[in-house]
């Protein structure tokens, strides 16, 4: 079974969402002794099509460089792929929002269902993914004679960046379906971890009150921890934080070594996004917070004075 | 401009479903049903576009149980004009909605289809990004803003790294991200008024769409129990338990 992996990356180097999609796509192509190839659609993007050359287990890296391809936009990367596919058995992407925007349109031009943020590979045609928040998870099979998948990260080990020595073949598809067009971006711009690669998190909520209270409080926690910032869906719909660094069901899934919950109270759509983490700390004032139901380590009481202590403490 | 706006009845986003014992699936008998959250989103925009003369017509359709009809009375209370109910028992999946709003959207002719980003039962975020490609239309997902002119659209989409901005040409297809607006509640007038529009009633076989599923559930468990830890009384038992677990240096 052969299986092409749609590399997240901005043109220059790749991105790890990648990794543990190649994962992934290795479990499947190891039911059927198939190879697993990437695919890096992009404009300028040798920097990543050779970074993607030196991954374990990928035995073919795919480089389309046009410059209908720079913005990722689905409306010309999905015929790409579509096109593709006549060669592989399944196409895997990361299930970021770049996978989540490009996958979909691959599975209807292809006539397929596809299976969503997929936590296990099974066998060749049968996958677990997350439903409901993650409150159930569904073992699904699927019917079609090729898979569309896209892979959730935190579920998958990364597969090791170096090591590898996959050829690189151009590729070339229709490129420009005149849809649509790229006008610009707005781009967090931080020096801490990426949220869903960090080993530490820490995350507010709407108790922090303001934008001001997450540089005052959380901000001095993050830099002595090396950690990441987070925050559930009240501080971001609040502007307290950018719509980025939303963790939930509906914002980013993360698992890392440590989590610290700063004034959030645990709603079931943040746990679908952070209660594999390893380590859990909740600090929040009220003793009764759902957030003390997943949290390893639980502390009451105010945040405005014990978020300084613990900081002032590691 | 007509705006189309998909809408679909699911489990209320404040239940916490549980598993049914023999893992066929959760547990629905009983359980409080509304509106998909991202969907009553759509409704918002598309109504506030009504509202600033963008759009003229807003027509929702919902694929479902019979009772999916409340929840197009919902949207109509909301401001939708008209309703369609495509009537299917059993689980939709996102393909087979995709082709039946397709379907729909050739009769229709609407200048805009507005769908939430991801239906909050089976989380598959898809059925707007394959309408899009079975129509051959632009996508704009996850919309946190929309903003339409003569013959386009300009979308601002949340992105993992931030916001980006991409211009559709028109007829396009746009999805809904949480921060896009605040959707209003129906007032009791609007609710009354609701119930004299007109909701057209339609069978997956008039619109010759085939919905036998490509996914079989083969079953549905709970998730691995994460049980709650302890509470620690002072920041200085904390730090000492962080270190003992070696999370910390
Ligand atoms: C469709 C949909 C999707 C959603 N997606 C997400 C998602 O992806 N991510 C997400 O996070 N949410 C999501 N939500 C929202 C979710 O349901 C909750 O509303 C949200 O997580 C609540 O955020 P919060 O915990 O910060 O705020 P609150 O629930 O208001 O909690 C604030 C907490 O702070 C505590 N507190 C107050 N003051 C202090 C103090 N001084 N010191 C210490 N503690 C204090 C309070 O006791 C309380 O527990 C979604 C909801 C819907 C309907
Ligand atoms: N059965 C349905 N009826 C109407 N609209 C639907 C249905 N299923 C999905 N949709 C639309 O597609 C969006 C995304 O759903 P999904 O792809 O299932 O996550 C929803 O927010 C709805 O707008």
């Amino acid at each position: 079974m052969s299986v092409l992996v749609l590399a997240e990356h901005d043109n220059a180097s790749l991105k790890d969402a990648t990794l543990n999609a190649v994962s992934a796509a290795r479990a499947l192509a190891g039911f059927a002794g198939g190879e697993v190839h990437v695919l890096v659609a992009g404009s300028g993007a040798q920097g990543a099509a050779d970074a993607a050359a030196k991954v374990e287990g990928v035995s073919k890296v795919l480089l389309a460089d046009d410059a209908a391809y720079g913005d990722a936009l689905a409306e010309n990367v999905a015929p790409l792929v579509a096109g593709l596919l006549a060669n592989y058995d399944a196409f895997l992407a990361p299930a970021t929002s770049r996978g989540k925007n490009i996958a979909p349109r691959v599975a209807a031009l292809l006539d397929v269902a596809q299976v969503s943020e997929i936590l296990s590979v099974e066998s060749a045609d049968t996958f677990t993914r997350p439903i409901y928040a993650g409150n159930a998870i569904a073992t699904v099979q699927s019917s079609d004679a090729k898979k569309v998948i896209t892979v959730r990260g935190t579920a998958f080990p990364k597969a090791a960046a170096s090591g590898g020595s996959a050829s690189v073949e151009a590729v070339s598809g229709a490129a420009d379906s005149g849809l649509s067009s790229f006008k610009g971006a707005e781009l967090t711009q931080s020096a801490r971890p990426e949220l869903t690669g960090a080993k530490i998190i820490v995350s507010g909520g709407r108790a922090l009150g303001s934008g001001e209270a997450f540089t005052q409080y959380i901000d001095p926690l993050a830099d002595k921890l090396g950690a990441a910032v987070g925050a559930s869906r009240a501080a971001v719909d609040a502007g307290y934080v950018p719509n980025d660094y939303q963790v939930g069901q509906t914002g980013k899934i993360v698992a890392p070594e440590l989590y610290v919950a700063v004034g959030i109270s645990g709603a079931i759509q943040h746990l679908a996004g952070m209660k594999d983490s390893k380590v859990i700390v909740a600090i929040n004032k009220d003793e009764e917070a759902p957030i003390f139901q997943v949290a390893d380590y639980g502390l009451v009481g105010d945040l405005f004075q014990l978020v300084p202590e613990l900081t002032s403490k590691l | 401009m007509k705006i189309l706006v998909p809408v679909k009845r699911v489990v209320d986003a404040n239940v916490k479903v549980r598993v049914k014992p023999d893992q066929s699936g959760v547990e629905l008998a009983n359980v409080k049903m509304s509106m998909n959250p991202f969907d009553e989103i759509s409704v918002e925009e598309a109504v506030r576009l009504k509202e600033k003369g963008v759009a003229t017509e807003i027509v929702v359709v919902s694929v479902g149980p019979a009772q999916a009809q409340e929840t197009l009375r919902t949207a109509l209370a909301m401001g939708a004009d008209r309703g369609i109910l495509i009537t299917a028992d059993g689980p939709t999946e996102s393909l087979g909605v995709a082709k039946l709003l397709a379907k729909v959207a050739a009769e229709e002719q609407p200048g805009l289809i507005i769908l939430g980003k991801q239906a909050i039962d089976d989380d598959a975020n898809q059925t707007g990004q394959m309408l899009a490609a079975l129509l051959g239309w632009g996508q704009g997902t996850f919309a946190s803003k929309v903003e339409p002119s003569a013959d386009k659209v300009a979308v601002t989409r949340e992105i993992d790294g931030g916001l980006e901005t991409v211009e559709l040409k028109l007829p396009a297809v746009v999805t809904t991200d949480l921060r896009l607006n605040e959707p209003r509640y129906a007032s009791l007038p609007n609710i009354m008024k609701a119930k004299a529009k007109p909701i057209a009633n339609k069978t997956p076989a008039d619109y010759g769409v085939d919905l036998t599923p490509r996914l079989t559930t083969l079953k549905v468990s709970e998730p691995p129990k994460r049980s709650a830890g302890i509470k620690v009384k002072t920041v200085d038992e904390l730090v000492e338990k962080l270190k003992s677990a070696g999370v910390i240096a």
